[in-house]
């Protein structure tokens, strides 16, 4: 039997595996890494443009067996696979300035990150979705480890390592017991496989979810999540925070939204959420390092993207509108939450010299004194993870997940959303008042940094851009997600 | 689009245009164009007097098909359907003092910024951010919207946060963040509950909400739950006041007049709009509560400001007292009760702003603001001494100037609702204006009469300017207030006259 293949579907992952081989080739002719970063960049450029050009046409679906297709490229395939994209050729720019970095190694593997975040966007059944997910994660282990010559990066590595490899074996045996119990793998079938009463069945469920959770770096599966990104080389911490997420969310959304009944993965969802928000605000608290601090306050917000789909442990929550108006906030969120997570870290990678890791949140004391315009940027992006105007992205995701809960029936939810967004408040506004404190008396030691180069800066720019754009005109990014 | 529609965009327009000019220009120049175009806000502020369409009272009623909110001038926008947002704005009876309030205080304050800044950075930084706090504050008076109502509700915390942490006093640091963190608190309460309307009614207007918009009996309680304890954070009412003190103190002299000018209005502001407007079987249900909290944050905080001995946190905390009375006049959820609510909302504004702005005085010359190093005054600055005799005369409620009204109507309002409770609450609360008279007529005792302390009678070492007399740049911020203390308290039909129709519509729709 033949199976027929839509290339056009598929085009925006032919064009990110291609960036990947022309960033091998272009490093092994040209050896320039100038020249080796401005192909991948360019590639990732293309990338983005294919995969808008995809989406705006009709939806596909290839790789079919009968009426279950293995790839949908439909909207929401678009928005992912473009979203992993611009994310990164966002990190692409802030690595401009790795010192002991082998740039081919390092634009090729963050190329193939991209094309399994690519990919995932448009995964239809299970083993699409975990492979394509490991493909966004295992580039991800050398890269968290090249901060070379420093034992908090090796450390960071092998953490990651371990903790993603035990997650992904515990997604891969509850795909195979699903398999086994309702003999379906692909996502809308599995939908319309009933109830999944049997134990069998639940257990399958209740792993494939805890596996997936670690990706997202849900509590209790978030330990791995600070000491990997304080350790890895700040725009793999940027890329890990936003791209990493983004996809850890979709399979999620994936998974326990689409394929499984929404009875049983309600209530673990809205255990989760409330865990992840709380326990990750409650430790960012107490944080004293700027990265570990961006880290636990990643893990909160990725509580706040949990949420919605808790609504749906609620009866009210379960049906169609309430449903959709769910996976619709979470996708809103998400987009404004990597928007200004990624200037953030912009923001962080500007202030700090080349090469070095985050550093203690007193090392940026009186930074609004010497960099005025990148302290506003890492302020406003600061503001709006809090969801406070100015920043108004960030302030518009909350209202569209409190929204949907209460749409839902969720109204507890939607008050520990709101008390947690006052916690969360705490800390960021500390850094932020950091900021434009007096700073401390310079240390005898190199002279501070030197600007940042330019497209360390550019990257900041254009992420608080659209950051502020996002906040003037919301509705763009809520059509985009529904 | 009318000269009306045109008025009120320009009102919440030109503040923020304002504070961007200022930013970008050097020091003096920014802080006098943040003043230049805080009287532009102001004149067009005032002008929205001008061109209401004979909105007279035939034009409210209690029958059905007639809604109680009939601003004088509208814009309704689309913004954001996907969050049912619209940029949906008005102005009518209720909002207009306070409006003009707002935007009259906030031009004094850049204008005293203009002729004395205080330490701890740019100036003009500071008249950018009052101008964007002015922008949040009107954009919360004129929201008809409930969602655009949360969003500029949050607008005004942050650069209020940044004045106080910026420019403020010794402890400016924790009072900035716990002021930050608490009105947060509120600003999610009232998240929660505009959106348990906005699920349940389908639709975030406020002219279509008023008056119940058919939800259930059950979702109003809920609603009013929340949207009362966010806006007691503002109010605030005791036992949420907490921030109060600190915030007060801690803040510079024009952060302080327009954080207990004008922000504590959003508060109250905000129930009698949205919580009484938008849930009033709620409010029915739970008017007992908020009573006895009035009334006991009257007390309180009387009681408390006896025992004072710092004169900004003296005048903080009877900001506590005179707001209970404020809410005392709501929670009956009388005509008479509402309108002394809106009488007593703009003179202690007017009045507690002065005070601010003297207290500031004082410190500035003086250099402390502790009652035992102060003391006769009198003597030395007459002027001064003076002014705040006359300012505290005017809090405590003497007859003929502004704050008789709302604290003697908030009375008279319990004691109409009549039974034993509202009674007793009227009774309790008449004491609590006896104590205000006493912490008030003590505070003159210890500052302006007596012999001078040690801060008087030492020649300060520092100040620019003579001690004595007051200089003219001072004379022009304070004499509006003084004349707008004297004015409302012989003319409160200035306020009421044209708030009594609105104010018989709001309570009319919920029979």
């Amino acid at each position: 039997m033949t199976q027929s293949v839509d290339h056009v579907a598929l085009l925006p992952a032919y064009l990110a595996a291609g960036t990947a081989v022309l960033v091998l080739l272009a490093d092994l002719l040209v050896g320039r890494r100038g020249a080796t970063l401005a192909v991948a960049a360019v590639g990732a450029a293309a990338t983005a443009a294919g995969a808008s050009f995809v989406g705006a046409g009709p939806d596909r679906a290839t790789l079919c067996a009968g009426d279950a297709c293995s790839y949908l490229a439909g909207d929401r395939a678009a928005l992912v696979a473009a979203l992993f994209a611009l994310l990164t050729l966002g990190v692409l720019g802030l690595s401009a300035r790795l010192p002991g970095v082998p740039a081919g190694e390092y634009a090729f593997l963050l190329a193939c990150s991209m094309a399994g975040g690519v990919v995932l966007g448009g995964a239809g059944d299970l083993i699409t979705l975990i492979v394509a997910l490991e493909t966004v994660t295992l580039p991800l282990y050398v890269l968290v480890g090249l901060r070379r010559q420093t034992v908090a990066s090796a450390e960071a590595a092998v953490t990651f390592f371990v903790v993603s490899v035990v997650a992904t074996t515990l997604t891969l045996l509850g795909a195979a017991l699903l398999y086994a119990a309702t003999g379906v793998l692909h996502l809308e079938p599995l939908r319309d496989a009933g109830p999944l009463d049997t134990p069998l069945a639940a257990v399958a469920a209740a792993l494939v979810v805890a596996g997936l959770a670690f990706k997202v770096a849900a509590v209790p599966f978030h330990a791995w999540a600070p000491a990997t990104y304080d350790g890895a080389p700040l725009p793999i911490a940027a890329y890990l925070s936003t791209a990493s997420k983004l996809g850890g969310v979709v399979a999620v959304l994936a998974v326990g939204v689409v394929a499984l009944p929404a009875e049983r993965t309600g209530p673990v969802l809205a255990t989760l959420a409330v865990l992840t928000m709380t326990v990750g605000n409650l430790v960012a608290l107490r944080q004293v390092r700027m990265v570990r601090l961006l880290a636990w306050s990643s893990v909160a917000q990725a509580g706040y993207i949990l949420a919605p789909l808790g609504a749906a442990a609620f009866a009210a929550g379960r049906s169609a509108e309430a449903q959709n108006l769910a996976v619709a906030a979470a996708v809103a969120y998400t987009v404004f939450f990597v928007v200004l997570e990624l200037a953030a870290f912009a923001a962080v990678v500007a202030l700090r010299p080349a090469g070095a890791d985050g550093g203690p949140i007193d090392a940026y004391r009186g930074a609004a004194r010497r960099r005025p315009w990148v302290s506003a940027a890492l302020v406003l992006a600061l503001i709006g993870l809090a969801g406070l105007p100015p920043g108004l992205a960030g302030l518009f995701a909350k209202v569209a997940v409190v929204r949907s809960l209460l749409t839902g029936g969720a109204g507890w939810l939607a008050l520990i959303v709101a008390l947690n967004a006052v916690i969360g408040l705490a800390y960021y506004v500390r850094v932020a008042a950091a900021l434009y404190a007096p700073p401390q008396p310079a240390p005898a030691g190199p002279a501070a940094a030197p600007g940042a180069p330019w497209p360390v800066l550019a990257v900041l720019a254009g992420a608080t851009a659209i950051a502020v754009a996002a906040g003037f005109a919301p509705q763009w990014v809520l059509d985009l997600a529904s | 689009m009318t000269a009306g529609q045109v008025l009120l965009v320009a009102v919440l327009a030109v503040p923020l245009l304002g504070a961007a000019v200022a930013v970008a220009l050097p020091d003096r120049a920014g802080r006098l164009a943040a003043t230049a175009f805080a009287g532009v806000a102001f004149v067009a502020s005032a002008a929205l007097w001008w061109g209401r369409d004979g909105v007279g009272w035939f034009r409210y009623g209690a029958d059905a098909g007639r809604p109680a909110v009939q601003p004088w001038h509208e814009v309704d926008a689309p913004w954001v359907p996907g969050l049912d947002l619209r940029l949906h704005l008005g102005v009518d009876g209720i909002s207009y003092p306070l409006v003009v309030l707002t935007a009259l205080l906030t031009l004094l304050c850049c204008a005293y910024t203009v002729w004395h800044a205080p330490a701890g950075g740019p100036g003009r930084t500071l008249a950018a951010l009052l101008l964007v706090v002015e922008a949040g504050i009107l954009g919360t008076f004129l929201a008809l919207d409930l969602v655009l109502f949360f969003v500029f509700f949050e607008v005004v915390l942050l650069p209020m946060y940044a004045v106080i942490a910026g420019w403020g006093g010794a402890g400016r640091r924790h009072a900035a963040r716990k002021f930050a963190l608490y009105t947060l608190l509120g600003s999610v309460l009232l998240l929660v509950g505009v959106f348990t309307v906005v699920a349940a009614a389908g639709t975030a207007d406020l002219v279509e909400l008023t008056g119940g918009g058919g939800l259930s009996r059950g979702t109003q309680l809920a609603a009013f739950t929340l949207f009362a304890v966010a806006f007691a954070v503002k109010s605030p009412l005791w036992p949420l006041h907490t921030w109060l003190p600190d915030a007060h103190t801690q803040a510079p002299t024009v952060g302080s007049v327009l954080l207990a000018g004008v922000l504590l209005k959003m508060g109250t502001y905000g129930l009698i709009r949205v919580a009484v407007g938008v849930a009033p079987l709620g409010a029915r249900e739970a008017a007992p509560v908020l009573g006895v909290l009035a009334v006991a944050a009257i007390v309180v905080g009387s009681l408390v400001c006896l025992a004072q001995t710092e004169i900004k946190r003296l005048i903080a905390y009877s900001s506590v007292g005179h707001m209970g009375f404020v809410l005392l006049g709501i929670a009956t959820l009388t005509a008479t009760g509402i309108s002394a609510a809106l009488i007593g909302n703009v003179a202690h504004g007017v009045i507690t702003g002065l005070l601010f702005f003297l207290a500031g005085a004082v410190k500035d010359r003086y250099g402390t603001g502790e009652l035992a190093d102060l003391g006769g005054l009198r003597e030395r600055a007459p002027a001064l001494s003076g002014l705040l005799g006359y300012a505290a005369l005017a809090s405590l409620g003497l007859p003929g100037l502004a704050g008789f009204w709302g604290e003697a109507f908030a009375v008279v309002a319990a004691l109409e609702r009549g039974g034993p409770l509202w009674t007793a609450l009227a009774v309790t609360a008449a004491v609590g204006g006896a104590l205000t008279a006493a912490y008030l007529l003590r505070l003159l005792r210890r500052v302006t009469h007596g012999p001078p302390g040690p801060a008087v009678a030492r020649p300060p070492g520092v100040g620019p300017r003579g001690v004595g007399s007051l200089a003219w740049p001072e004379v022009v911020a304070w004499a509006p207030l003084v004349l707008l203390a004297l004015l409302l308290g012989l003319a409160p039909a200035l306020v009421l006259g044209i708030a009594g129709d609105p104010v018989a519509a709001l309570l009319g729709t919920d029979s």
